[in-house]
């Protein structure tokens, strides 16, 4: 396996339900991911984009094939080994997700939090210097329910690179959002991104945002199809 | 992980969930504070009654006490021949006995003219009989026949005895059918068994009492040479003395009559049984809180889970729920439980009141309940599965 790759992906399979139930929902998938790299992942809905999107961020278990992310192998990997790659990868997802109860400053802060080494302070002075970083440094102390569709979106970005990630994944971001916020958000992330270095596997039905792609691939019935890059 | 304090210092994520939705917080402070004052009420109201039960038997001038075997409490007392007073003066450990005569006796309330029963107490005026030096001046009103002193925080249905006394009126009323007048007030308080007390003479209690066998006795006090050892002398004067009387020290005297009301009455079970109601009420609705907090803020849960939180600081954040409520809930109770126990002194002058281990022990209980409550809540976070997220 090649250590430079960000991910690395192998005769990847995975199956849901048990007997005959049991349903087939990636067939051997292989792909690589470069460091800072933007790759989007398209393809009709229920076609496992998700699936595949969950077992790179090691949120689920890998029943078959290779996974290898940073370098490490996701398959056979425990619980706590992946809950602790789990903080060198950003996370977007389709809602906001954001923490209720607290504020923009609070929710980017909580991404932040998961640097080890770092004071309180110094911490905090990361959650805004993102919070600049998207635009939103008027909205410090707002709490999501006062923030517009985009502006939590945008918070949500900041809370992810916020723990300086070097993998960012993120599962259709601009869904929720009207054309013009959504190309505003993608753009940004994008940006920063590239800034950081960070790879960046994006899920999308979204046609207006192909552009942003370095590399497009097309997922149907859980097996990817060869594009032109 | 991290060194040092502030270097761990992260968002204050248990108390933002909790501060965040006021009207959830208010539900749950009023419930944890209303099994707070039930715990206190109740507990106060056995300590109250078990230590009410001892309010004359604390005053007593004794190392030791004699009694009747027979004597189960206060409110049941059984004459012991007084020569064996007399037999343990023999003693070299003893330097003073008094012999104390122990009886209720139909008081009238001269204002209404209803009699109730008092407990009337006789002893040697020259003799010393409680601890307060002020006593001894009173009692030699006593040498006079028909002389009585009338403890002033006796229940008011006895009349206004020490109003009419303070104002100068000669104050006579009927006891035990005879006529009684009130030389002096003394200080003692009603206990659980006695609505009031009263101190007279012998000689007088005697009169009142003609059944009483002159050499009779319900209460012998003996005290010792400064520097003797009580447990040594108990064993002792156990050995010589007959069968008919039983040798008590002053803390097992005391015990004797709380131990009577703990485990002869219903009294602790009642009272210990509606604590217990207070404690499960408690527990439900700190429960109901917390679990459907927990339920609420599954997917925040969850997203913090994928971010790469480890499912113990989730954990750690309901206990913090729990340890917050537990706080927050009990300081209102406490001054509550301060306020209602000033309501039953003055209500019914049973000595109730905030004690340190009843204080600590009503904080561990609810303490105990909220992170009881959150352990059970935290089994719902198993179910914040960060897979189902996206």
């Amino acid at each position: 396996m090649n250590e430079r790759l960000t991910v690395q992906v192998e005769g990847l399979s995975h199956w849901f339900g048990t007997g005959a139930m049991r349903r087939q929902v990636l067939q051997s998938i292989s792909m690589q991911i470069a460091p800072g790299e933007v790759v989007l992942l398209t393809g009709p809905s229920g076609c496992g984009k998700t699936t595949l999107l969950t077992l790179i961020g090691a949120l689920r278990k890998v029943q078959q094939g290779d996974v290898c992310v940073f370098g490490h192998q996701l398959h056979g990997s425990h619980r706590g080994q992946r809950q602790k790659l789990r903080r060198h990868i950003g996370m977007i997802f389709q809602g906001h997700n954001l923490l209720r109860c607290l504020t923009a400053e609070q929710n980017v802060q909580m991404g932040a939090d998961l640097l080890p080494e770092l004071s309180y302070r110094a911490r905090r002075d990361q959650a805004r210097y993102w919070l600049r970083a998207v635009g939103l440094d008027d909205h410090l102390s707002k709490l999501p329910h006062d923030l517009s569709g985009g502006q939590k979106q945008r918070v949500a970005i900041a809370r992810a690179l916020a723990a300086r990630p070097q993998l960012l994944l993120a599962d259709e971001p601009t869904a929720a959002l009207d054309s013009v916020t959504g190309r505003e958000v993608v753009d940004l992330l994008q940006r920063l991104a590239r800034e950081q270095a960070c790879a960046v596997l994006m899920v999308t039905h979204d046609p207006r945002i192909v552009d942003v792609a370095d590399r497009l691939v097309q997922m149907e019935d859980g097996r990817l199809i060869p594009t032109l890059g | 992980m991290t060194s040092g304090f502030w270097q761990g210092r992260r968002i204050p994520l248990a108390w933002l969930l909790l501060s965040r939705q006021p009207l959830r917080l208010m539900v749950a402070l009023a419930g944890i504070c209303f099994a707070g004052i039930l715990m206190f009420m109740q507990l106060g109201f056995r300590d109250g009654l078990f230590d009410a039960s001892v309010t004359v038997h604390r005053l007593f001038d004794a190392d030791l006490v004699l009694m009747s075997p027979r004597s189960m409490s206060s409110i049941s007392m059984s004459g012991f021949p007084r020569r064996r007073l007399v037999q343990a003066m023999a003693h070299p450990d003893v330097q003073g006995t008094t012999p104390v005569n122990w009886n209720f006796l139909l008081w009238r309330n001269p204002e209404t003219l209803k009699t109730r029963s008092i407990l009337a107490l006789g002893f040697e005026p020259i003799d010393p009989l409680f601890t307060d030096p002020e006593l001894a001046a009173k009692a030699k009103s006593l040498t006079s026949r028909g002389r009585v002193l009338f403890d002033k925080r006796s229940r008011t249905e006895f009349g206004p005895i020490a109003e009419w006394f303070e104002e100068g009126r000669i104050v006579e009323t009927e006891l035990a059918g005879k006529r009684v007048r009130v030389t002096g007030l003394v200080s003692l308080g009603p206990s659980f068994g006695a609505d009031g007390n009263l101190l007279t003479s012998r000689e007088t209690f005697l009169e009142l009492l003609p059944s009483t066998p002159p050499g009779s006795i319900e209460i012998g006090l003996v005290r010792l040479r400064p520097g003797a050892d009580p447990e040594a002398v108990t064993r002792s004067l156990k050995e010589s003395l007959p069968s008919d009387v039983q040798v008590f020290t002053r803390q097992d005297f005391i015990d004797f009559e709380k131990n009577y009301w703990r485990s002869s009455t219903s009294i602790g079970f009642i009272f210990s049984l509606g604590a217990a109601m207070g404690f499960v009420v408690g527990c439900v609705i700190v429960y109901q809180i917390l679990y459907s907090d927990v339920s609420d803020h599954l997917p925040e849960y969850a997203t913090l889970l994928a971010m790469g939180y480890r499912l113990n600081t989730l954990m750690g954040v309901v206990a913090r729920e729990g340890v917050f409520l537990a706080v927050m809930g009990y300081v209102p109770a406490y001054a509550a439980g301060q306020g209602l126990y000033a309501l039953v002194r003055s209500s019914t002058k049973l000595p109730v009141a905030m004690d340190l281990p009843r204080a600590t022990l009503v904080f561990s209980l609810i303490l105990v309940m909220c992170m009881g409550s959150a352990l059970m809540a935290m089994r719902r976070l198993v179910d914040a599965d960060p897979a189902e997220i996206f």
